[in-house]
């Protein structure tokens, strides 16, 4: 980790030497990032509720997921770069280096451009905490949200990364699921069908990025039934993910091929 | 220092496994200067990359320094140094200075140490004039003179070097030659390389070996690899003719347009 911390470092100061490209990348950023809230709006404007929920609740739900994500997309989001280094041969240069390979793809040419999007997440997560007065005995559940959910966001890079392994040219397929994820838990799972919900809960455990341990912070009854405990559960099912994803990395790299000469 | 034990490495391509490497065997000890010769694919760099924990073998065991590069690769990184002379291990949009600074976050390399060890590198190398220009930028004798830089750093007792002479121009050589021999014979470090360049052979190995088919076609000194053809043969000829001959037969079968070589006296 200490490694990780000095190696973005390095890239940032490195990246800071272009101050122009590095203010328009921040910039664009947190346009896209604000026009997602804009949809969020312009959605309320026309209705009062969004699969049972109001909008301080949903722009909770939106905030926590937002938040966690985009910090595990700036801090490891570069892994899916993995297909580019098998390809261009970088990796070799990756194992000769006595760091693990995961981190090293990860700070490869690090850029803190990200930023923007954890800022704007964490801006829309303020304003709805303020708006909806959540008491101690159930706040304390949202760091522990947060924390779970950079877990299994990391997680899912990770597993994406892995896949490169076997399927070199496919870092979309990864995609899906890694932005794909985050798109699906900006929104109260409840608008979603049942087995997809289902799927996110007991498959990829995207459902305890928020929406499990968020039901937990708003009070709220699960719409679908689902047992009460699972709301507790985003540590142990973070843990479980990170362990699949560490496994799944490890043999994607005993898999590697090398490329000629 | 490097022990292979009957190592080989296997590919499927298209459902079908090719060999690239088979059953090979050798020891480099501490302090030995080895040079490693084949024709194109032959398995130099798959053996390499075996040695350097890029690839593990699919049969057979290879220790460096006593470590499996498979199993502890890691460990491995840290006692030696590895050169790609095809391509760099360097960061391609950082000025040299800045990718020396992330090789030794990388290896943990103390400061204090680091300073040293770069500023001997500089004056040895004359790197001074290009240490701020990004790596994209350099001549390929920069290049290579940088990734040498990168490779030792971190003080590594054996240095690993795929085709570094390859492109280079005679002077680039000259110098980089100059740098091994020094390396090897004032610090100690077994150094290993891979080349087409018989003059890398002659100038700087102590001994060769000769890998083709992804077999041990040769291991001794350059007088022996020499003595191997009758004649007067230069060590061009000799080595093309070790290329030529099919890994079958055992006896050389005399070359196009040429009666069997005659023993001289």
């Amino acid at each position: 980790m200490r490694v990780y911390l000095l190696l973005i470092w390095t890239w940032t100061r490195a990246a800071a030497r272009y101050p122009a490209s590095f203010t328009l990348m921040t910039i664009g950023g947190c346009v896209a990032a604000g026009l997602d809230v804009a949809v969020i709006w312009i959605i309320f404007h026309n209705t009062t509720t969004l699969g049972g929920f109001d909008l301080p609740e949903v722009m909770f739900l939106y905030g926590s997921a937002g938040l966690s994500f985009s910090v595990a997309d700036l801090l490891f989001g570069n892994a899916d770069r993995i297909s580019q280094h098998i390809k261009a041969g970088t990796f070799d240069g990756m194992l000769i280096r006595p760091v693990g390979t995961f981190v090293q793809v990860a700070a490869d040419r690090f850029t803190p451009h990200r930023a923007g999007r954890a800022l704007q997440a964490a801006v829309v997560l303020a304003v709805a905490l303020a708006r909806l007065d959540v008491p101690a005995t159930r706040a304390w559940m949202i760091p522990v949200m947060v924390v779970s959910g950079i877990v299994i966001s990391t997680s899912i890079w990770a597993l994406g990364g892995a896949a490169q392994f076997l399927l070199t040219d496919a870092p979309e397929v990864a995609n899906a699921f890694t932005y794909g994820g985050a798109t699906l838990t900006q929104y109260p799972l409840s608008v979603y069908g049942a087995d997809l919900v289902r799927g996110v809960t007991y498959v990829l455990p995207l459902a305890f990025v928020n929406w499990q341990p968020g039901l937990f912070v708003l009070d709220r009854d699960d719409p679908l039934g689902l047992p009460y405990w699972l709301r507790f559960l985003s540590p142990a099912a973070a843990a479980a993910l990170a362990l699949v994803a560490v496994y799944a990395w490890r043999s994607g790299v005993r898999r590697y091929r090398s490329t000629g000469s | 220092m490097i022990d292979a034990d009957r190592i080989g490495r296997s590919f499927r391509v298209r459902g079908r496994a090719v060999h690239a490497v088979r059953d090979l065997s050798f020891h480099v000890g501490a302090g030995e200067f080895v040079g490693c010769l084949g024709p194109n694919g032959a398995g130099k760099s798959t053996t390499i990359k075996m040695l350097t924990g890029i690839l593990a073998p699919t049969s057979g065991r290879v220790t460096v320094a006593g470590l499996d590069p498979s199993r502890r690769r890691t460990a491995v990184a840290r006692e030696i140094g590895v050169v790609f002379g095809q391509r760099t291990t360097l960061w391609w949009d950082l000025p040299l200075r800045d990718s020396f600074q992330l090789v030794r976050l990388l290896y943990k390399v103390d400061r204090v140490r680091f300073r040293e060890r770069l500023d001997e590198m500089t004056d040895r190398l004359g790197l001074g004039d290009f240490l701020g220009t990004p790596v994209r930028q350099l001549s390929l004798g920069q290049r290579m003179r940088g990734d040498i830089t990168a490779a030792l750093l971190h003080d590594p007792s054996v240095l690993v070097l795929d085709e570094p002479t390859i492109g280079l121009d005679i002077v680039s050589k000259s110098e980089v030659r100059a740098f091994l021999r020094e390396l090897n014979t004032e610090r100690g470090t077994t150094v290993l390389l891979t080349t087409h360049d018989l003059g890398d052979i002659e100038r700087l190995c102590r001994r060769v070996m000769l890998i083709d088919h992804g077999r041990l076609a040769f291991d001794g000194t350059v007088e022996e690899l020499r003595a191997t053809v009758p004649g007067e043969a230069s060590i061009e000829d000799v080595v093309a003719h070790l290329y030529l001959r099919s890994p079958a037969p055992r006896t050389p079968p005399p070359r196009p347009g040429e009666d069997p070589p005659i023993a001289t006296a």
